[in-house]
């Protein structure tokens, strides 16, 4: 969505993807039922116009400044640094946001479409929580009724994110139908669009979905790469070595990624989590241990039987635990201008202790599986590499489970 | 391309009687003898459900169906199976596989047009491929004489009609309701205006389906549609009353929707 491109084109550079068919070289595109077809393609439009928009940016901004608390900063991690031994290790800060995670950037946006549309009610999916209680926030903020699908696993998980989507005035629904996890919150989620077609709009809460959502999400994302190439330029005269960011359905890696896509200088590195082992068959890393498939609305690596039934997920972190990756993932994968990594639970455990302890930063334990890869990059580039890790968010609402998976009781 | 729909869809319109559409889950309790019952029941034409694990257009009868099929170990190649088997009996009535993309995709669409067509299989409702995304796999099917059908729903208007209509073939299949199968269905009245704006824009038979559960009910669409269809209500029947129960109910509403233009 990036350029106008016409239907036969290949965009002729990487960041210009996805193409007029919602497709990032065989990836993506528009796989829903056909209700909801004429809905998608509104929304397409209507993120055009609001693209080009000026008010619309300038609302944005004004609510990304005053409200979301942007620009986040970018911080130099010198103890984990002196610890990993190498490069220098600078985290972008996403965690500073308000409601603690980049998942607001993509909600406030999306929200401020609803509104410019004149849908009147909002849903969501979420697996960790973080992306209801965005989706909440801003919801409540905005006035809109606001019903958010959660996986029964999640909610006993993640219960005070899910005590705080109340508070913020959210219906939550439990939801038990398949396994109970993320993807079968997103089934729900397309079932109650289906059914609530005029007056409802779906925040999809990553980089996954149908077109236009990976390319919009992406796109609002953007803000945390857009920064941090400015900062780090500013700080250091230089762009890093590469960039690091953990990997669910690719929202927060896509928002740092995308904006150094023509630097041919700068690795990317996406994280997918490894559960207990990508061998084991107990993990969430669907570019590793996954194939092509179509699933939610797009064409993209999923976990997969020989039958072609979608397999569930493993990992200790509810906002990883998800079958499938965002097709520009996908299609950077293939391209091979991404390299793809994976951390297993028990590492995101250890760095999850290791960051409190010597920086100060509780992480979730999203981006605790990036800090894991980070360390080894570290080694690897040495001491004149300069590392970029999105710290996507703050580890409060994992405090609950990380104690009881030490043996503490609280 | 004449094919089982098509003869069927003539041989109803020229006795002016609104066809059964009648479906069922594959491998959803004795889904063979279930199938082998259908046509015997008053079945006009038999939706084979493909089981999914993440059916996001269905309702909670035919989630359910579709877990415990695939806890009872049924797979793609198992429904083409029993669709084979079926086939050797039964040369007349036409079979649509209906189900998802993935399973599909995971066979390679040429693969699976092949082996469907082998099993004897007529057509294909793939509930998550758009009009947008159907090219390769209507092209595979069109190979072997298998319809692919498009489905028309309310949210549908005539523009994106035109879309939904274009290169399709066997019948048109319009959803009622905006919604997952199981719930409630669209008001009479409106679903016949519907029908007609569908059967205008096609040229093509249509199929009414989502939501209807009573012979009444069938028996109002009957009277403005080409067929009309069950899912839920059979899959219910199948879990709770086996295929006595299953069939007894197909009967009650395929007696119901033949005799409606009496
Ligand atoms: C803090 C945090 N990071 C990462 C994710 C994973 O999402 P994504 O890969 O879209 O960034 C989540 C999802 O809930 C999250 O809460």
């Amino acid at each position: 969505m990036s350029e106008t491109v016409s239907a036969n084109t290949r965009p002729n550079a990487l960041s210009a993807w996805p193409d007029m068919r919602g497709r990032f070289g065989e990836y993506g595109g528009r796989f829903v039922a056909e209700t909801l077809m004429p809905l998608i393609l509104e929304l397409e439009d209507a993120y055009k116009a609001a693209r080009s928009d000026p008010a619309f940016k300038a609302e944005m901004d004004l609510f990304l400044k005053d409200y979301v608390g942007k620009p986040s900063p970018v911080y130099f991690a010198e103890r984990l640094t002196e610890e990993f031994g190498g490069a220098q290790v600078w985290l972008k800060r996403d965690e500073l946001n308000h409601t603690g995670s980049h998942k607001i950037n993509n909600c406030l946006g999306q929200v401020l479409l609803a509104r410019r549309m004149g849908k009147t009610r909002i849903i969501a999916e979420t697996g960790a929580g973080q992306h209801g209680v965005a989706t909440a926030t801003v919801a409540a903020r905005f006035g809109i009724p606001c019903t958010v699908f959660m996986g029964a696993t999640d909610v006993e998980r993640q219960a005070p994110n899910v005590f705080r989507m109340k508070l913020l005035g959210a219906q939550v629904v439990p939801v038990t139908s398949g396994t109970g996890t993320l993807k079968d919150a997103m089934n729900e989620a397309l079932r109650d669009w289906v059914t609530n077609v005029k007056d409802t709009f779906y925040v999809i809460g990553t980089v996954a979905g149908p077109h236009p959502y990976p390319a919009m999400v992406r796109d609002f994302q953007s803000i945390i790469g857009r920064e941090a190439r400015a900062q780090m330029t500013e700080r250091l005269g230089r762009l890093p070595d590469a960039c690091v960011a953990c990997i669910g359905g690719g929202s927060n890696a896509m928002g740092l990624f995308h904006p150094f896509i023509e630097d041919e200088d700068v690795r990317l590195i996406g994280v997918e989590a490894a559960g207990l082992g990508v061998e084991t068959g107990k993990h969430a890393a669907s570019l590793k241990g996954g194939k092509p498939g179509i699933l939610h609305g797009n064409r993209t690596y999923l976990l997969q039987d020989d039958d072609g039934q979608i397999i569930d997920a493993h990992s200790i972190s509810a906002g990883l635990d998800y079958p499938g990756i965002g097709p520009e993932h996908a299609f950077l994968h293939d391209m091979k201008r991404a390299e793809y990594v994976s951390a297993t639970d028990d590492e995101a455990l250890e760095m999850f202790q290791l960051c409190t302890r010597l920086e100060g930063i509780i992480p979730a334990l999203e981006p605790a599986h990036a800090l894991a890869r980070v360390r080894d990059l570290a080694k690897e580039l040495g001491s004149d590499g300069i590392i970029l890790m999105n710290m996507c968010g703050r580890g409060d609402k994992d405090v609950p489970q990380v104690a009881a998976k030490l043996g503490v009781e609280l | 391309m004449t094919n089982r729909l098509t003869t069927r869809f003539a041989e109803l319109s020229a006795y002016d009687r609104a066809g059964f559409v009648a479906y069922m889950m594959a491998g959803d309790g004795d889904s063979q003898a279930l199938l082998d019952a259908l046509p015997g029941a008053g079945a006009d034409v038999i939706e084979l459900g493909m089981p999914f694990t993440d059916p996001m257009a269905d309702g909670p009868a035919i989630q359910a169906s579709a877990l415990r099929a695939l806890e009872a170990g049924m797979t793609l190649r198992g429904t083409l199976a029993q669709a084979a088997q079926f086939r050797k009996r039964d040369k007349e009535t036409p079979i649509v596989l209906m189900g998802y993309a993935n399973p599909i995709h995971h066979m390679g669409w040429e693969k699976f047009a092949k082996a469907a067509g082998k099993a004897g299989v007529d057509g294909l409702i793939c509930v998550d491929i758009p009009p947008e995304e159907d090219d390769e796999l209507r092209a595979a099917l069109g190979r072997q004489g298998i319809a692919l059908i498009r489905l028309a729903t309310p949210t549908t208007d005539d523009r994106r009609l035109a879309t939904v209509v274009a290169n399709t073939s066997g019948f048109v299949y319009y959803v009622s309701t905006t919604g997952v199968t199981g719930a409630g269905s669209g008001a009479v009245t409106e679903v016949g205006e519907a029908v007609d704006r569908v059967k205008r824009a096609s040229g093509l038979p249509v199929a009414v389906g989502f939501g209807v559960k009573e012979p009444d009910q069938a028996a109002a669409i009957a009277r403005c549609a080409d067929a009309v269809v069950v899912g839920s209500a059979i899959v219910d029947a199948m879990h709770s009353g086996g295929v006595a129960g299953a069939a007894e109910l197909v009967k009650r509403l395929s007696s119901a929707v033949h005799a409606a233009r009496r």
